[in-house]
């Protein structure tokens, strides 16, 4: 809307032509300011052309203004401003589409292959990187695999369920965030396919409340298992010795084990003696999705009723979390902006809240200086903190052969390499006893044996129920709720207020 | 209407021949500007009155993204508590406040600008061409800069203020600071596209008329105001409206503008607009209907801002 006035406006004020002079043999247009005037194409040789360009603007009206340009001082602007235009233009070819962009497929072409599978994922999967799909076709002689990428989840999953709803532009198999994963089954049962008994699926391989959250009330499965995100801690043994804190990672585990509120003694002491412009932990909101991902239940009960205004449990998170903001204990930053990034690469905290899929974050975003300096501890408490499912579309063209592609991409044994190569964190139990999990160690952080630190949280994890709206809770609470009380020092109860506001207006409550 | 004017313009230009031919003729020359203006009014229909009766019709409905077959019928509910939604009036006060500190300063100083390329200057062509360089600019790249310049632990913004003393400045978490730093991204992005607007209309502006004042002893000032302003009058108008619309349209600069908030427009929704908040109901919390009628509540707002603008100068003619 508001755009017929604009386009109507623009039309008067640039077309300066003649109406009467437009067309010898033809209608003439209806009148000077009715309607879009004619194409481009349309207009005779010897029309006055309108003025399109800041140049020729000054060079009709310049011979009668006085602003009449000398011919020998224009040539150094001009060739300035066509530079600069150029220089813009090319800007804006180049520039990285931030929203939704379908990503590039696979290099191996299709053709030739009599099914051609597509995967659609967000943000850097991992399957394609990991080699997974290539390994996959070169067994499969017959199959060849896209992958197409949006890089937002938050623009990936409205996108997603407007082509379940529509039944059209569906890859053969979608990625789905555990977020997301209880209101994708609770409202689009009907358009995926039961993987519960597709060949090569084992409910045996997979952690039981894993496979649990993607099952429906009567028994279906619609969503496999790739990746989870059980919780342990990174910390910098520098900071930890400059504060006379123990680096030896059992010890470290021992200051806190078993209780969150040993964290934040940990990170009182550690403020005693911080080094200068280092706080203990990033940010209040990491601190409490850390508490909340151990907690059972969350924010629905076991009968799918939204609880997280009266749960106890979700209240002593916040409290927590509030508690590291008003002892001043966290650098104030927000998780995934580039404060956040820099704060990697410059030190600025001490420890963080680390699920297993972070540990590529953090190497990324710390770089070589920051190698062997961080360490790995186990959580006080075990949580898990993200993970997807592959579900596969009912309407799609190979159903079948979809169906068994998500089985193999999500059995024990591609899990394991997934792991490996991307250090996304099984979510097949049967992947914790190989070899590639149970004797993983991470160079860059001081060679943590990661494989046993998390599967044993994963072990611990509480079956708690997942809810339709998990993720956009967690997001309000961090990000509208937390982020206050820690970057703005909005008082506790006035932002719970807050968040449970908005909470209720985004539910529609 | 537009047929007898039609048929006054085609009347000399039909062929005298045989009856048949002249009806066949005439029928053609009759429906020949229908078929020239009818791909307009096709792509119009398709992708801007049907999206407009659509949204109108879903914003009746209870409907979500998560199965938009299943609607219920609500009437006027979405509207009704647009009312006591606080969300909602937050956006508005924050569209009518970024909309002000966007396009007041942005309009003069546009003003100003083109007052100095109309002079005689070196590199006139430069400037102008520079002065519609960020309008060719992407919103998204711009604001990635501008976020960049903005940051709270590491912009350049907090550091130019601390070098003269001032303590740094929470643009992201500041009510005002965050609305005030959205803004600037729109005056940066739209000031010379309207410069050369102004440029373009005192350039018509006949020179005997300034003349004709310098020689009744008018000063340059009086002369700016007696003559320049009162034919830039359709050019102030225009840019008038073109950033009315624009103010409440505003979105993707507060979209990007911190990586962290997306259509929450900040923490406490301190920058969230209407165009936001739109979104944030539709894709985020995939409420649809509700959506939809606040994308008919801004044109509403819009209705009502140029009704009252009309409302105004018809007062001041008869005046």
């Amino acid at each position: 809307m508001g755009a017929l006035p604009l386009s109507e406006s623009c039309q008067n004020t640039v077309n300066t032509r003649d109406p009467s002079k437009t067309f010898d043999d033809a209608p003439r247009p209806l009148g000077r300011t009715g309607g879009p005037g004619p194409g481009p194409g349309a207009a005779p040789p010897d029309a006055p052309a309108p003025p399109p360009t800041v140049g020729a603007m000054g060079r009709r009206n310049g011979p009668r203004r006085r602003t009449g340009a000398r011919p020998r001082a224009r040539a150094l602007p001009l060739a300035g401003a066509l530079l600069l235009v150029a220089a813009l233009l090319g800007g804006c070819a180049t520039d990285p589409p931030v929203p939704a962009t379908p990503g590039g497929g696979s290099e191996v072409d299709g053709s030739g292959r009599p099914v051609t599978l597509t995967v659609g994922v967000y943000g850097t999967f991992g399957l394609k990187e990991a080699g997974l799909y290539d390994t996959y076709m070169r067994l499969h002689p017959d199959v060849a695999i896209r992958q197409t990428s949006l890089a937002r989840a938050d623009v990936y999953y409205p996108q997603l369920l407007t082509h379940l709803t529509a039944g059209a532009g569906l890859a053969d198999i979608q990625a789905v965030e555990v977020g997301n994963i209880a209101e994708v089954v609770d409202t689009q049962a009907g358009r995926l396919v039961d993987l519960a008994h597709a060949p090569g699926v084992e409910e045996s391989a997979f952690l039981p409340w894993k496979w649990a959250q993607a099952r429906t009330d009567d028994g279906r499965v619609l969503g496999l298992g790739t990746d989870i995100g059980p919780l342990a801690v990174c910390y910098r043994k520098d900071h930890f010795a400059a504060a006379g804190l123990p680096t030896d990672r059992e010890e470290v585990g021992r200051l806190w084990a078993g209780d969150w509120r040993k964290y934040l003694e940990t990170g009182r002491r550690f403020a005693g003696r911080a080094p200068e412009g280092v706080a203990f932990t990033d940010s209040a909101s990491g601190v409490m999705a850390a508490v909340i991902s151990g907690a059972n239940p969350r924010y629905y009960d076991a009968e799918g009723r939204l609880v997280v205004a009266t749960n106890p449990a979700v209240r002593a998170a916040w409290d927590l979390g509030a508690e590291f903001a008003r002892y001043g204990l966290t650098a104030r930053l927000q998780q995934f902006t580039p404060d956040w990034d820099q704060g990697f690469a410059q030190g600025r905290f001490a420890s963080i809240a680390c699920p297993a899929w972070m540990l590529g974050y953090i190497q990324d975003k710390g770089g070589p200086d920051g190698e062997g300096r961080w360490d790995i501890a186990a959580a006080p408490r075990p949580g898990n903190w993200g993970g997807s499912f592959l579900v596969v579309p009912a309407a799609g063209t190979h159903v079948a052969e979809a169906a068994e592609l998500a089985a193999w991409l999500t059995a024990p044994e591609q899990q394991a390499v997934l792991f490996e190569r991307r250090g996304s964190f099984p979510s097949a139990e049967a992947a914790f006893g190989l070899p590639q999990v149970r004797n993983a160690r991470h160079p860059y952080f001081g060679d943590a044996p990661v494989g046993r630190i998390y599967s044993a949280a994963a072990m611990g994890v509480p079956v708690a129920p997942v809810g339709p709206k998990d993720g956009l809770v967690n997001t309000i609470l961090s990000d509208t709720g937390m982020l206050q009380v820690d970057q703005t020092g909005r008082s506790p109860d006035s932002a719970w207020r807050a968040a449970m506001k908005a909470i209720d207006n985004a539910l529609d409550r | 209407m537009a047929e007898d004017v039609v048929e006054r313009a085609l009347a000399p230009a039909v062929p005298a021949g045989g009856a048949r031919r002249d009806r066949l003729g005439r029928l053609r020359s009759r429906a020949a500007p229908y078929a020239l203006v009818a791909p307009f009014f096709l792509l119009f229909g398709a992708f801007g009155l049907f999206p407009l009766v659509a949204t109108a019709w879903t914003s009746l409905f209870r409907v979500e993204l998560t199965a938009p077959e299943a609607r219920e019928w609500v009437g006027a509910h979405n509207y009704a508590r647009l009312l006591t939604d606080e969300f909602f009036w937050n956006a508005l006060a924050n569209t009518v406040l970024i909309g002000l500190l966007a396009t007041v300063p942005q309009l003069l100083i546009a003003l100003g600008a083109a007052h100095l390329l109309d002079a005689r200057l070196r590199g006139r062509l430069f400037f102008r061409v520079a002065a519609l360089a960020p309008y060719a600019t992407s919103v998204a790249a711009a604001t990635l800069v501008f976020a960049l310049f903005y940051g709270r632990d590491q912009g350049m913004v907090n550091w130019a203020i601390g070098l003269i003393g001032l303590d740094p400045v929470d643009w992201q978490n500041g009510p005002w600071a965050s609305k005030f730093a959205v803004a600037s991204i729109v005056i940066w992005r739209w000031t010379g596209y309207n410069a050369l607007i102004y440029l373009a209309a005192m350039q018509t502006i006949p020179p005997e008329l300034y003349e004709a004042a310098a020689l009744d002893g008018a000063s340059r000032g009086r002369r700016f105001w007696h003559v320049t302003l009162p034919g830039l009058r359709p050019a102030l108008a225009f840019t008038g409206i073109v950033s009315t619309i624009g103010a409440v349209q505003l979105f993707g600069e507060p979209l990007l503008f911190s990586s962290g908030a997306g259509a929450s427009g900040g923490a406490d929704h301190q920058y969230q607009t209407l165009g936001l908040y739109l979104y944030e109901q539709g894709w985020v919390n995939l409420h649809l209907g509700r959506a939809a009628a606040i994308a008919w509540a801004m044109l509403l707002l819009l209705v009502v801002v140029f009704g009252l603008v009309r409302l105004g100068r018809g007062k001041g003619v008869r005046r």
